[in-house]
C-alpha cells in the first residue's frame, strides 16, 4: 500500500459485525429502553478493527500539509511558526481541568492570565482595555462594529448606518458589518494601492458609524495617510476601525492606538502565533479606546486589591447599549494561554524584532523575484506582497499553474486571485520565523517554474503530479460539490 | 485579446447592453469572463423585477471570485437566460451571445453614459 496515495474512506474499510472493542460479559441483566427512545434502523456506522482505524487515521494525517512541514506563504494568513512551549502550557493539568462555573477563589491563576494578556495586548496596541471574548478575527470585527453601533445609539444619534469599507479590504470587513445592519460604503483605491483620500472626503457626512481600515492593506502596504483619515473621520463623528489581520510586522514599531485608531481587533491565531488553518480554533480579542471601555462585552476581568473578579451583567436578557454579549465566556482560553506564553516568551525586547524581520523576508522574496513575476505596485511593503502573475504572459500559464507546481516542490502556495484589484493576484507572505536558507529554497524555485512556464508550458499547466491526487477540476467542484459519503455512493450508483 | 463587439453598448464595470428597439439585452463582456474564469454559477434577478442603472442585479461566481452585476441601463426585467442555470460555462464560451437577461428599457437616453466599442476597447487597454 502506498500511503501517498491512500485514498480510502473510513466507510470503505467497514465490514459488518468487525469491532475494535470488546465488553465483559453483561452482569447486570437486560434493562431495555422505552420504545420511544429507541432508533428505528442501524445508525450505519463503520464497523473496523483497531489496527484499521489506526492505520486509516495515520494515513490521512501524513497527507496534510502545515507549517511543521514546510514553507507556507499563504499571504493574509500570518502562518508564522507555532512554539512548542505554547502547545505545553496549554496542555497543563492545572489548566486544562478548569471548569468556567468554578468559584472564583479557584481560578485566580487562570484570571491572571486573562488580565495580563488584556494588559499586553492594550499595551502593545496602544489601546486602553481589552476584550478576550470574541472567538475569530470576523467575530472580533463583529464586536468592533456593534461596540461602535452602541457608541452612537447610547448618544441618541441614530443616523449613522453607514461603514467606509476600503475596496482592497477583506471581504469579511463589509460582511461583519451588514450582520451588524450596517451599510457598506466603498471607497477606491489610488494607483499606488492606498486609500484614496479625495475620493473619501465626498462619502463623509452625518450619517457615517465608522471605517474600517487593514494596515497594512491587503497589499502590504502601509497607509501612509492614516493622521489624515484619522482627522477626517473623527471630524465628521465617526469612529475609525483598525483590522488587526496584518498587524504582525508593526509589531513593536507602530501601534493602532497611537494613530488614532478607536477599536481593533487581532487575530491571537496569526500575529500571536496559535495554530490556525484547520490546525486550532482561533481567537479574536477586540481593543477600545478610553470613550468606549463601557461598552466592552460582559464577562470581563478586572482586578481589585483582593483579587481578580469577573465583571458581569446582572441582566443578560435584555439587550442594551451596556450590554452586549458574544459569548458564554471569556473566549477560546486555552488559545489566548498559548498567545501569553508567546508573548512573554519573546517578552518586550524581542517582540520588536517580530516586525522587521518579517518585513526584511517579504522585501527579500520581492526583489529576488521581481525580474521573472509582474509586481504592480514596486514599493517597499510590509510583512507581504502581491504579484500579477507571471510577467510573461506569452506562455498562458497562470497564477493557479505556479500555485499548482509549487505543491510538487513541496511548498505550500500563496494566496491567489485575491485582492481583486488584479487579475493573477499571487500573494506572499514569509513571516518572521522562517531561515534565510528556506526563503532562499523557495526564491529557487519560483525562479525554476518561472523557467519552465517559458520552456515547457504544459507541464505546468498540468501540475501537481507529486501530490496524493493530481489537478482537481475546481469547476465540477464549485458546481457539484460532494459532501458526505452518501451523496458520493447515491452518484455512483446513478452513474453506473 | 478580448473581444470587443461594434453596435454594442459598454460599462466601465464591463457589462454590455444590445439594444433591438425599446429591448436591451444585458450581459458580461469578453474581457469580464476571461478576467473571471471558468463561472460556476450565475445568480439572476425574477422577470418583472425593475432594475436600476448603477445598482447590483445579479452576482457572478467564478473558481476565482464572486461579483456584483451592475446595471448599465434601468428598465424591467422581461426575460432571464434559464440556459445558465445549468450551464453557467456558456458564458466562457461566448459572452456576447449569451445575454444574462432582457429588459425593457425605461430611458433610452441613460445610453449615451456608456461606451462605444471604440471606447471601451481603450478602456481594456488601460
Amino acid at each position: 500500500m502506498n500511503n501517498k496515495l491512500y485514498g480510502n474512506l473510513i466507510f470503505e474499510l467497514s465490514h459488518s459485525g468487525r469491532r475494535a472493542y470488546s465488553l465483559p460479559e453483561n452482569q447486570f441483566g437486560h434493562h431495555t429502553l422505552p420504545d420511544f427512545c429507541k432508533r428505528e434502523k442501524d445508525a450505519e456506522l463503520p464497523e473496523c478493527d483497531e489496527m484499521t482505524v489506526v492505520r486509516h487515521y495515520t494515513n490521512h494525517s501524513e497527507n496534510n500539509f502545515g507549517v511543521d512541514n514546510g514553507f507556507y506563504p499563504l499571504g493574509s494568513c500570518t502562518m508564522k511558526y507555532n512554539p512548542v512551549i505554547n502547545e505545553e502550557v496549554a496542555s497543563m493539568a492545572s489548566f486544562t481541568d478548569l471548569h468556567p462555573h468554578q468559584p472564583i477563589e479557584t481560578v485566580q491563576g487562570a484570571l491572571e492570565v486573562e488580565y495580563n494578556i488584556q494588559r499586553a495586548l492594550a499595551s502593545i496596541t496602544g489601546m486602553a482595555d481589552v476584550t478576550l471574548n470574541p472567538y475569530a478575527g470576523a467575530h472580533g470585527e463583529l464586536t468592533g462594529l456593534m461596540l461602535i453601533a452602541s457608541y452612537h445609539q447610547q448618544r441618541g444619534d441614530k443616523k449613522r448606518t453607514k461603514v467606509i469599507v476600503p475596496d482592497s479590504a477583506h471581504g469579511t470587513n463589509p460582511a461583519s458589518a451588514a450582520v451588524c445592519g450596517l451599510e457598506i460604503v466603498e471607497v477606491k483605491s489610488t494607483s499606488d494601492g492606498l486609500v484614496d483620500v479625495n475620493d473619501l472626503r465626498p462619502l463623509l457626512g452625518d450619517d457615517i458609524a465608522g471605517m474600517m481600515m487593514t494596515n497594512p492593506n491587503t497589499l502590504g502596504l502601509f497607509e501612509k495617510d492614516i493622521p489624515e483619515i484619522a482627522k477626517l473621520i473623527h471630524e465628521c463623528g465617526g469612529l475609525l476601525y483598525y483590522d488587526g489581520a496584518n498587524l504582525n510586522p508593526l509589531l513593536g514599531a507602530a501601534r493602532p492606538g497611537d494613530m488614532g485608531f478607536d477599536v481593533i481587533h487581532l487575530n491571537l491565531h496569526k500575529t500571536f502565533s496559535t495554530p490556525h488553518g484547520g490546525g486550532g480554533p482561533g481567537a479574536g480579542p477586540v481593543g477600545v479606546c478610553e470613550k468606549l471601555i463601557p461598552f466592552l462585552p460582559k464577562p470581563h476581568v478586572s482586578k481589585t486589591k483582593d483579587g481578580f473578579v469577573i465583571e458581569d451583567s446582572e441582566n443578560t436578557e435584555e439587550f442594551s447599549t451596556a450590554n452586549i454579549r458574544i459569548s458564554g465566556y471569556l473566549g477560546n482560553f486555552l488559545v489566548i494561554l498559548r498567545a501569553y506564553t508567546y508573548i512573554l516568551t519573546l517578552g518586550k525586547k524581542h517582540i520588536k524584532e517580530v516586525g522587521p524581520f518579517a518585513t526584511l523576508s517579504a522585501n527579500y522574496i520581492k526583489e529576488c523575484l521581481k525580474d521573472d513575476y509582474e509586481l504592480p505596485i514596486d514599493t517597499l511593503c510590509k510583512h507581504e506582497f502581491v504579484f500579477d502573475g507571471l510577467k510573461d504572459k506569452s506562455t498562458g500559464v497562470t497564477t493557479m499553474d505556479v500555485a499548482k507546481r509549487l505543491l510538487d516542490y513541496g511548498y505550500h502556495a500563496p494566496t491567489i486571485y485575491f485582492p481583486l484589484l488584479f487579475h493573477e493576484a499571487m500573494m506572499i507572505e514569509p513571516t518572521e520565523t522562517e531561515s534565510k536558507d528556506t526563503i532562499d529554497g523557495f526564491i529557487e524555485v519560483m525562479h525554476i517554474i518561472a523557467k519552465e512556464a517559458r520552456e515547457n508550458p504544459e507541464l505546468v499547466k498540468g501540475a501537481p503530479y507529486n501530490t496524493p491526487i493530481g489537478r482537481v477540476d475546481d469547476v465540477l467542484a464549485a458546481k457539484h460539490p460532494i459532501l458526505t459519503y452518501r451523496q458520493l455512493i447515491n452518484d455512483t450508483e446513478e452513474s453506473v | 485579446m478580448a473581444k470587443v463587439i461594434e453596435g454594442l453598448y459598454y460599462s466601465e464595470s464591463h457589462e454590455f447592453v444590445k439594444v433591438v428597439g425599446n429591448i436591451g439585452y444585458i450581459g458580461i463582456t469578453d474581457y469580464a469572463q476571461h478576467a473571471l474564469g471558468n463561472v460556476v454559477y450565475v445568480d439572476m434577478p425574477d422577470v418583472d423585477d425593475d432594475i436600476e442603472i448603477d445598482d447590483d442585479f445579479g452576482a457572478i461566481e467564478s473558481v476565482k471570485a464572486a461579483s456584483d452585476l451592475k446595471a448599465p441601463v434601468s428598465g424591467k426585467v422581461i426575460e432571464v437566460n434559464e440556459n445558465l442555470e445549468d450551464e453557467p460555462g456558456l458564458l466562457n464560451k461566448d459572452a456576447y451571445e449569451n445575454w444574462i437577461i432582457k429588459v425593457e428599457l425605461s430611458d433610452t437616453a441613460e445610453l449615451k453614459n456608456l461606451m462605444d466599442a471604440k471606447a471601451y476597447e481603450e478602456f481594456c487597454a488601460e
